[in-house]
């Protein structure tokens, strides 16, 4: 278990996170969802440890995260950010190289292998810097994988991710949220921030929804997701399940695989 | 050094231009080597590079009965030009070094040790060193003396680097922009001092201190050699630590936490590390300006930017550059010798804007 309990965050006064108590399981993915602003990346960066919570504490598998050493930490989480930002010119396959914490330098195969599981082969000796947006996206989800990768297979791997499907088209959306199922199905837990709601309630196996940094309702998506819920947070009038007049896509009748 | 060596194993690579990584490492150690040689073999009286490496591996050896050109040879190599080549090659190597650490630690390519008040902060404790303490010291052994200025400079540097550290601490942690505004307002501040100190000066005191800052290895000796040594040393055998942190650092300092990298921990020990060893040149060589900038970036666009590579290469390619400027400052004007900083920025900054030119420096 991967768990913040009443975790606070308090930056110049203002409450970006308010008590918030939430457990990752695994085997299971969470999502988090919220208006802009609703504090769904300061969650997901205390539960990182890259912030320290003002109360509260984030507990992982017994021990308080801030008693773990950065890579005693990072053998047991990885984080997939929000930037894809990297400076120098480094190449794809050194950019994925940087998650396998402490293997062998002749892991070509093996990075080789990471990229074409995000649609990358044939990419490693590529500049980064050369990239598209959704391009680079896709090379740090495959740095996170990496990372997992090379983690403790007997103890249970989480994978945090921050906004991972914003800059990508809908197949590679798709891509990133199989991973996800596919993370948690291998006995790891996922937390994702996720701003489409159809791909939340398609992946998630509990919605956690963020306003004003409290936690409104956490539950499995057909509990969540309400007419009222969206109210509340979003301020929107809108009905759940209700079928628009013109054309519209749901991502969940593509047909896997043949992308 | 073409990729067409092995067209099996680096048809991929041509993409990105890079040779491989060993081929690199190897002619920055040989053209370290040849620079070497080279420093010790060319000057007024020319010596034979087979000849110095005869006197080299004989180094040790108790003087034969040597007689005439010789043993001429023999202590123009060893007692004139060795101490000044060490002085080259140390200097040389942990300066391009510390300047490829810190633009890791500042993640810009532009980056340099200057940023943290090392040769600000050394220049200052130069002047006051030449214009007050030299009475002072002129008491103690002859021995101790020459390394009046390099102490003063040394400690200098050191105290400007913590004190601009110490101001960008908070709460644990040292922010990086808070790094850069303070050491450019100590920098700024140890200037001013320089230059209230320049302005009380007599004319040969300025002159002693416009040429310590125009950098040089002329009054290399043994003793200069030691004190430089073990902080560059240290420097050098440190640093490739950092190199998997310094590498995950280019992702952004939270995402090199994320991948298990104690980020301050890394931060500080940069810092020190890089304050020790340049500060240390500086103190025996004075301010060598490009060196730290040029030659970390002509690795990168040549071995690529991975530290793992860059740390090693831009030692020895520093090295290598260095020794070649020094020889450049003892012929081109002999038996006059031009500062080596001049040198270095007379060749260093034009060829920097032909690169900026030739290819978008940031990338």
């Amino acid at each position: 278990m991967y768990t913040a309990e009443a975790v606070r965050l308090t930056r110049h006064g203002r409450t970006l996170v308010r008590d918030v108590t939430l457990a990752l399981k695994p085997g299971t993915i969470t999502v988090l969802v919220g208006p802009n602003g609703a504090g769904k990346s300061s969650l997901l960066k205390l539960m990182a440890g890259e912030t320290t919570p003002s109360a509260g504490r984030v507990v992982l598998e017994g021990s308080d995260i801030r008693t773990l050493a950065p890579v005693a930490l990072a053998r047991r989480r990885a984080v997939l950010p929000q930037s894809a930002d990297v400076a120098f010119s480094f190449r794809v396959d050194e950019v994925v190289r940087i998650g396998l914490i402490g293997s062998q330098p002749s892991a070509t195969a093996r990075i080789e292998r990471l990229l074409e599981r995000v649609d990358l082969g044939g990419f490693s000796e590529r500049g980064y810097d050369t990239l598209s947006g959704g391009e680079r996206q896709r090379v740090q989800l495959a740095r996170a994988l990496a990372q997992v990768e090379v983690m403790d297979p007997d103890k249970p791997r989480y994978l945090l991710l921050d906004e991972p499907t914003a800059s990508l088209d809908l197949a590679h959306q798709l891509l990133v949220l199989r991973e996800a199922r596919a993370h948690a199905a291998a006995g790891g837990a996922v937390l994702a921030v996720l701003h489409d709601l159809n791909l939340a309630a398609m992946v998630a196996d509990v919605i956690a929804v963020l306003v004003d940094g409290a936690l409104l309702t956490c539950g499995p998506p057909a509990e969540v997701l309400t007419d009222a819920t969206l109210k509340a947070a979003f301020r929107i009038e809108a009905r759940i399940n209700a079928v628009p007049d013109g054309p519209f896509l749901l991502p969940q009748t593509v047909v896997q695989g043949a992308a | 050094m073409t990729a067409t060596a092995a067209p099996g194993t680096l048809a991929g690579r041509r993409a990105s231009g890079r040779p491989r990584v060993a081929v690199g490492l190897a002619a920055c150690a040989v053209l370290a080597a040849v620079a070497f040689i080279g420093a010790l073999a060319i000057g007024p009286v020319s010596i034979g590079p087979g000849r110095v490496l005869a006197i080299l591996a004989q180094a040790f050896d108790a003087p034969m009965e040597e007689a005439g050109r010789a043993l001429r040879e023999r202590m123009v190599v060893l007692d004139i030009r060795l101490p000044r080549a060490v002085l080259g090659l140390l200097t040389g190597a942990g300066t391009a070094m510390a300047g490829a650490v810190m633009q890791g630690v500042f993640r810009n390519p532009l980056a340099d040790p200057g940023l943290v008040g090392v040769s600000p902060g050394a220049a200052l404790a130069a002047v006051a060193f030449i214009v007050l303490g030299m009475p002072l010291f002129a008491v103690l052994p002859d021995v101790i003396q020459p390394l009046g200025l390099p102490l003063a400079a040394f400690a200098g540097s050191l105290v400007t680097t913590m004190l601009i550290a110490r101001l960008a601490m908070r709460g644990g942690s040292m922010s990086v922009a808070t790094l850069l505004f303070a050491g450019l307002a100590l920098g700024a501040l140890a200037s001013a001092g320089t230059g209230l100190l320049v302005f009380i000066s007599t004319e040969q005191q300025s002159r002693e201190f416009v040429f310590w800052t125009l950098g040089s290895l002329g009054g290399a000796t043994w003793p200069k050699v030691a004190l430089v040594a073990p902080f560059v040393t240290a420097l050098l055998v440190g640093a490739p630590f950092l190199a998997r942190g310094l590498d995950a650092l280019a992702l952004g300092e939270a995402e090199a936490f994320h991948v298990g990298v104690p980020v301050e921990r890394l931060k500080r020990w940069s810092i020190i590390a890089v304050a020790a060893g340049v500060g240390a040149c500086v103190a025996a060589a004075g301010v060598v300006g490009f060196v730290g900038l040029i030659v970390p970036h002509l690795v990168r666009m040549w071995l690529g930017p991975g530290h793992r590579v860059l740390l090693p290469a831009s030692a020895l390619l520093g090295a290598a550059v260095l020794l070649a400027a020094d020889i450049c400052a003892r012929m081109l004007a002999a038996p006059a010798e031009l500062p080596l900083g001049v040198v270095t920025a007379l060749v260093g900054a034009p060829f920097f804007l032909w690169l900026l030119l030739r290819r978008r420096l940031i990338g």
